[in-house]
C-alpha cells in the first residue's frame, strides 16, 4: 500500500549517467580526475552490493557474536582510517589514545542509545544495532580525525607559545589549554553546524531513507532527532577523551614539551 | 651558589665540567652563536634536560624537583617573546595566571611598563605592538611575576642601542634592589662588562670558563 518503488536494474544503471556527465566535464576541462571518479564509483557500487548481502545475512541470522564481530570490524576500520586520514606522524602513544577514545566514546554512547533511548530487544538486534553503530562510529571518526589534525598541527606550529607558557611556570595542562580547546571545538563544529541546517537546508540521509521506505515522516523525524543527539554525544565524548589524554603525549615526565615536525613520515 | 652544574653534556653542543651561578647576583652568559647559550639557559629552567651530569638548584638536584614549581621560581624569558592573543593587560597578567599567583592592580602593571619604557595603554591589542614593544612587554610580564630568579635570553635583541641600555639598566636595578638573581644570555660583551657581576663565556663544543669575577 505504501507503494515503495523498487528500482529495476535498468533504473539503477540509468543513474550512472551522472558519472558519465561528470567524466565528460572533467575531460573537457582537462582536470585529471577521471581515474579517481571511476575508481570511487566502482568501489562505492561494489562495497554497497556486498554490504547489502552481508546485512541480509546478518538480519536473517541474528546472533550476538555476529553483531559484536560487525562492531569490532567497524571500529577497527574507523580507527585505522583516522590514522590514515590525518596524514601525520602520530607516534605509538597517540595512536593508542585515539583507539581508546574511539572505542570508549562510541561504545558508551551506543550502549546508552540502544538500550536506554531506543530500548531494542534483543540487545543485539542487527537491524538497529548495525546502522546506528555505523552512524555513531562514522561521525565520531570524522570528528576525532579533525581533532587529531588540529591538536598535532597546533602543538607543532604553536610550540613557541606553549614553551613560553611553560617558562612562565604554567602546568602542561594550562600551557596547552588553548590548543586543546581549539581542537575540541573544530572537531565538534561540523556536527553542530549540520544540526543547524537540518530539515531546512537538507533532509538527513537516515530520515530520507526511512521516508522513502514508507515510514511515517513523524517516526522518521523522531529517529532523526534522537540519532542526531546521539551522534553529537558520541562525537563530543570521543573527542573530549582524545584531547584530554592526547595533549599529554606532547610533554615528558619533566613537563618539557616534546614535539617533532608532524609532517615527516618516519614510521614511528 | 644558586646553580651548580656538574659534568653536563648535551649532544655535541654543551660539555660543561663545572659551572657555578651565584645567588643574588647578575650573571651574564656570553659566547658565539651556536655555542649553546640558549640550551644552557633552558636547562636552568628545566625546559631541556642534559644527557648526563647534574644540575643543583639551591643545593638540590633539579631532577628531584617538581619542574613546574622550579619554573615558577626561576622564570625564563625566551629570545623571541611569545605574545598571547589579547590586550596588553592580559599579557602582563598571564604569567601570574600560569603560575597561579594572585593578580595585581593596574598600577603595578603600569609601573612594570614604565620600567621597560613601554608607553602603551593596558587596553591595547598586544598583537599590534612592534617587535621591540613586544619584547619589552614580555620583560615587563616577567617583572610583574616578581620571581626569585630571572633567566633572560637576549632580552634586548629587538631593541635599538639606546632603548637596550635603558631597559637593561632598569632590569638590573630592579634585580639589585629586590635582591634577585639574574642570569642573562647576551651577544653583547659590552652589556655584559657593564652590568654583570659574573661573566661566563661558553666556547663552542668546549669547556666553559668563568671569565671574570667582580665584586
Amino acid at each position: 500500500m505504501n507503494g515503495v518503488i523498487d528500482l529495476q536494474l535498468w533504473q539503477m544503471a540509468a543513474s550512472y549517467i551522472f558519472i558519465a556527465i561528470l567524466l565528460l566535464i572533467v575531460k573537457a576541462r582537462g582536470i585529471s580526475r577521471e581515474k579517481e571518479i571511476i575508481i570511487s564509483s566502482v568501489r562505492m557500487t561494489l562495497q554497497l552490493i556486498i554490504t547489502g548481502y552481508v546485512l541480509i545475512f546478518l538480519f536473517d541470522n541474528a546472533n550476538p557474536y555476529l553483531t559484536l564481530l560487525v562492531i569490532a570490524v567497524m571500529e577497527a576500520f574507523a580507527i585505522n582510517n583516522v590514522y590514515k586520514r590525518t596524514k601525520m606522524d602520530l607516534g605509538k602513544r597517540l595512536k593508542k589514545i585515539i583507539a581508546f577514545s574511539m572505542l570508549s566514546g562510541t561504545l558508551l554512547s551506543l550502549v546508552y542509545f540502544l538500550l536506554i533511548v531506543v530500548r531494542i530487544n534483543p540487545w543485539y538486534d542487527p537491524r538497529y544495532f548495525i546502522p546506528i553503530a555505523g552512524m555513531l562510529v562514522g561521525n565520531s571518526m570524522t570528528g576525532i580525525s579533525l581533532g587529531v589534525t588540529k591538536l598535532v598541527e597546533n602543538m607543532y606550529t604553536q610550540r613557541h607559545i606553549v614553551e613560553s607558557a611553560l617558562m612562565l611556570g604554567a602546568s602542561p595542562k594550562a600551557a596547552a589549554k588553548e590548543i586543546v580547546d581549539g581542537a575540541f571545538d573544530s572537531a565538534i563544529l561540523p556536527t553542530i553546524n549540520s544540526m543547524v541546517g537540518m530539515g531546512i537546508v537538507f533532509l538527513p540521509g537516515m530520515m530520507t531513507g526511512q521516508i522513502l521506505s514508507g515510514t511515517s515522516p513523524v517516526t522518521a523525524i523522531e529517529y532523526q532527532i534522537a540519532i542526531m543527539l546521539g551522534i553529537l554525544g558520541s562525537v563530543a565524548l570521543t573527542v573530549i577523551l582524545f584531547v584530554q589524554m592526547g595533549y599529554k603525549t606532547f610533554f615528558n615526565e619533566r613537563d618539557q614539551l616534546i614535539v617533532t615536525s608532524p609532517l615527516k613520515k618516519n614510521g614511528s | 651558589m644558586l646553580y651548580i652544574l656538574k659534568k653536563i653534556k648535551f649532544k655535541d653542543i654543551l660539555d660543561i665540567e663545572e659551572m657555578k651561578i651565584p645567588k643574588g647576583k647578575i650573571t651574564c652568559i656570553v659566547g658565539e652563536s651556536g655555542s649553546g647559550k640558549t640550551t644552557l639557559l633552558r636547562m636552568l629552567n628545566d625546559l631541556t634536560s642534559s644527557d648526563s651530569g647534574e644540575i643543583l638548584y639551591d643545593g638540590k638536584p633539579i631532577k628531584n624537583m617538581d619542574s613546574v614549581s622550579l619554573r615558577r621560581n626561576a622564570v625564563m624569558l625566551p629570545q623571541t617573546p611569545a605574545i598571547f592573543s589579547g590586550t596588553v593587560r592580559e599579557n602582563l597578567l598571564i604569567g601570574l595566571k600560569f603560575s597561579q599567583k594572585p593578580m595585581v592592580s593596574d598600577e603595578e602593571l603600569l609601573k612594570a611598563m614604565e620600567l621597560v619604557k613601554l608607553t602603551k595603554s593596558l587596553e591595547d591589542d598586544a598583537d599590534l605592538l612592534s617587535g621591540g614593544e613586544k619584547q619589552r612587554l614580555a620583560i615587563a610580564r616577567v617583572m610583574v611575576m616578581d620571581p626569585e630568579v630571572l633567566l633572560l635570553d637576549e632580552p634586548s635583541s629587538a631593541l635599538d642601542e639606546e632603548t637596550e641600555r635603558i631597559v637593561i639598566n632598569s632590569i638590573v636595578e630592579y634585580t639589585r634592589k629586590n635582591k634577585k638573581t639574574m642570569v642573562m644570555v647576551t651577544h653583547s660583551k659590552k652589556i655584559a662588562l657593564e652590568f654583570a657581576d659574573e661573566i661566563i663565556e661558553i666556547k663552542k663544543k668546549n669547556l666553559t670558563i668563568p671569565e671574570r669575577s667582580l665584586k
